[in-house]
């Protein structure tokens, strides 16, 4: 049996007065693992702050449903408290803000939430270590600033280990690819599959298929012009890589 | 659902936690500025005849000089005849040890948090000296300090027990002629805290000194003098609160500081006097004067300053740097919100050979405050190989608050190094929706950037003190986003 963890349903959104999300439906089950892929300045990160409440970004007309709840009227960080997660195309720096201060923050802020006891600091420690070695992340690394000097691969997996943190039951990850070396790109992966569970669900946004062939996606969905053009399989990925993306933003 | 919203002290906006009023008895000067009135404050402290003649000197001064417009700061004209300049808790014999203080008072202090009760500062490593309006009335450790030659106790007291020392440092950073405020404290001052370093001691444990103010109507005119004798140390602290009232409460201190060879001394100050309600309406009116003279080859000194509070502050820590290779630090957090102004920063004044400084500042304004950062580096034409380092940083929350930056630089040895560096930012949106991505509020991301954006200043405070500024920071900004 198959339950709904997001529904989007007919959704319209603007930002700056410019519409750009236009009639997009999605239905992501439990467990399931969904990549869209388009071309660059189709809209799919804004698609990504929509979902997540970013301020500035209007929902005009359509429903966001996640674990049944109305998204919509929910605050960015209840919806990231209620298991939502992206890992952003363009993390931003918080100078003076250590990497384990940040996440002792937000791993609290969500146990809160949930009504759990804060986290004890030795347990805290070992799960951030544990957690980061896996990903190639030093005790060094973590005692910075966060993404402060970060190379674009650093911020990466500094994301990757904020989730396996979370442990998020939906992520979005907004070209969690980009920038990466195949070394890299592996790590990255292994972190994404290690949340794979039948449980948890993902959304993948890229634009190319290399990362789709270390997480491999239930549905892969082509998204043009502010909705979804196409929906198929994995093959669709490949095709794609084959192809471009031309046959579909022609209609415009 | 259960969803929680950070917790919000008072919903009305008055997050002043040390606003209540301690009734009590209080003996005071009739209103008014005049040369009676200095006899009166002198002869209440049963003061030496130098003392006073010091006093009415710098009153005959005060009265030819101009209250300074210089600084960026708009406030109502303040009418020094319409002030009282003595009150002290009505107290029948003073105080031996704690337990003859009016128990009132030790509330008052207990509620501010700051244990003078022995027992409790036993575990800790803090001696406090407790001013109460105009007078002392706590000092704790003075025993154990003793001991090893060290001077802790109130100024009144000092100029009983230790004249000549008193006599030898009083008024040698900051004469009278100074300025304005710095004259009038002169005049007026009433109490504060004296501290005494011999030859090679490093002090055991933090000093430290609360200021309370709580008369109505009256100014507060403290005055510190610390003496760092040749190789000592010494870290010593200052906290300031005060009621909330409707009216504006004037408070015009000086804190001067010696420095001899080899010594070093460290000065922190969280300064949380109130600062008025969310319309601007009341708030405490700072005027200090401090400044500390590095007389001895390599002495160094450094203020450390997180300044929450006050509706209007004019305060400029300052180093003179004369003895050879001496250095002076300056870090400071200053946080305006609402209608606060501040105008602040330091001066470092380069006179001996090989001498240094360094200047950290992080400007934070929120709200319709306004806040200007004033520093000068002066290098003098004998100050070879003078250092200089500046950095001042500025951080605007919200559209409706302002931020300057006036470094002076006045070099007169080409030898000379100085630098300079000056930003200003905003905390993003997307800081913002990258902390809430991650289940952080946005009052909780906020105090987080923040206290990230103050964190070169705050790691130079004592571990305690750090703590307590950090808590003061987040309240001091609470509700100033969205
Ligand atoms: N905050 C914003 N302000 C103005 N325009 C925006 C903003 N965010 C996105 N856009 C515009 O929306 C369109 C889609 O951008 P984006 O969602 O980033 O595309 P993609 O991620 O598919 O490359 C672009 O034309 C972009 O300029
Ligand atoms: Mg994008």
């Amino acid at each position: 049996m198959t339950t709904p963890l997001l529904e989007i349903e007919d959704l319209h959104a603007r930002v700056a007065d410019k519409e750009i999300i236009k009639g997009f439906n999605l239905t992501i089950n439990e467990g399931e693992v969904h990549a869209i892929m388009g071309p660059n300045g189709a809209g799919k990160s804004t698609l990504s702050n929509v979902i997540c409440g970013k301020p500035g970004y209007e929902i005009t007309s359509g429903s966001i449903r996640f674990k049944g709840k109305d998204l919509t009227k929910m605050s960015a960080e209840d919806r990231a408290r209620e298991g939502i997660f992206l890992c952003m195309q363009y993390p931003v720096e918080i100078p003076g803000v250590a990497v384990t201060t940040f996440l002792k923050h937000s791993i609290n802020a969500v146990r809160k939430y949930h009504n759990l006891p804060e986290l004890d600091t030795m347990e805290f420690v070992k799960m951030v270590r544990e957690e980061g070695k896996k990903l190639g992340i030093d005790n060094e690394m973590i005692k910075r600033p966060v993404n402060v000097g970060f190379s674009g691969g650093e911020k990466k997996r500094l994301e990757t280990l904020q989730m396996n943190i979370l442990k998020p039951s939906f992520a979005i990850l907004d070209e969690a690819d980009s920038g990466l070396d195949v070394d890299a790109l592996k790590v990255v992966a292994e972190g994404m599959n290690a949340l794979r569970d039948g449980k948890r669900s993902m959304l993948i946004i890229t634009h190319y298929q290399r990362l789709l062939e270390y997480v491999v996606p239930d549905f892969v969905h082509v998204y043009a012009d502010g909705h979804i053009v196409k929906s198929g399989d994995k093959t669709l990925a490949a095709e794609i890589e084959k192809d471009g993306y031309a046959e579909y933003t022609r209609e415009r | 659902m259960n969803s929680q919203k950070p917790e919000i002290i008072d919903e009305s906006g008055d997050k002043y936690k040390y606003g209540f009023v301690t009734d009590i008895a209080a003996d005071s000067a009739p209103k008014g500025l005049n040369e009676d009135i200095i006899r009166f404050i002198s002869q209440k402290k049963g003061e030496p005849d130098w003392l006073l003649e010091f006093r009415l000197k710098a009153y005959e001064f005060w009265k030819t000089m101009k209250e300074p417009t210089w600084a960026k700061l708009n406030y109502d004209k303040i009418d020094y005849q319409d002030l009282s300049y003595y009150s002290a808790p009505k107290q029948k014999v003073a105080p031996k040890s704690l337990d003859e203080v009016d128990p009132e008072l030790l509330q008052t202090y207990e509620k501010l948090g700051i244990p003078l009760k022995e027992q409790e500062v036993l575990a800790g490593v803090v001696a406090v000296d407790a001013v109460f309006d105009s007078v002392s009335v706590a000092t704790t450790y003075r025993q154990k300090l003793a001991e090893q030659g060290i001077i802790f106790c109130s100024i009144s007291e000092a100029v009983k027990e230790h004249p000549d020392l008193v006599k030898q440092y009083l008024g040698s950073v900051v004469p009278y002629t100074d300025n304005f405020f710095a004259c009038l404290n002169s005049a007026v001052f009433t109490d504060g805290s004296f501290v005494y370093i011999p030859k090679g001691v490093r002090c055991p444990m933090e000093l430290s000194t609360y200021f309370r103010i709580n008369a109505k109507n009256t100014g507060q005119f403290e005055r510190t003098l610390i003496v760092a004798d040749d190789e000592s140390y010494v870290s010593y602290l200052e906290g300031c609160t005060a009621p909330q009232r409707d009216e504006n409460q004037l408070h015009a201190a000086i804190v001067e500081i010696v420095v001899n060879k080899n010594a070093e001394v460290k000065y922190s100050t969280v300064q949380n006097w109130y600062p008025g309600d969310k319309d601007g309406k009341g708030g405490v009116y700072n005027f200090v004067t401090k400044r500390a003279a590095c007389r001895g080859e390599n002495s160094k000194v450094s203020w450390t300053q997180v300044e929450t509070g006050s509706a209007v502050t004019w305060k400029y820590p300052s180093c003179v740097l004369q003895g050879d290779n001496s250095s002076g630090e300056f870090y400071s957090v200053a946080i305006t919100n609402n209608h606060q102004q501040a105008d602040t920063g330091t001066k470092m004044i380069h006179i001996g050979k090989n001498t240094s400084s360094k200047i950290i500042s992080k400007g934070i304004s929120a709200g319709f405050s306004n806040q200007t950062y004033r520093g000068l580096v002066r290098v003098a034409p004998k100050a070879d190989n003078a250092r200089n380092y500046s950095q001042c940083d500025s951080l605007l929350i919200g559209s409706h608050c302002g931020s300057h930056t006036v470094p002076y630089v006045e070099n007169r040895n080409k030898t000379a190094k100085l630098e300079h560096e000056a930003t200003t930012s905003k905390i993003s949106d997307e800081q913002l929706f990258y902390c809430q991505q991650r289940g952080i509020g946005e009052e909780e991301a906020v105090s987080l950037i923040v206290n990230g954006f103050c964190k070169e200043v705050m790691q130079h405070l004592p571990m305690e003190f750090a703590i307590e500024a950090a808590k003061l920071i987040n309240i001091s900004l609470e509700g100033s986003f969205g």
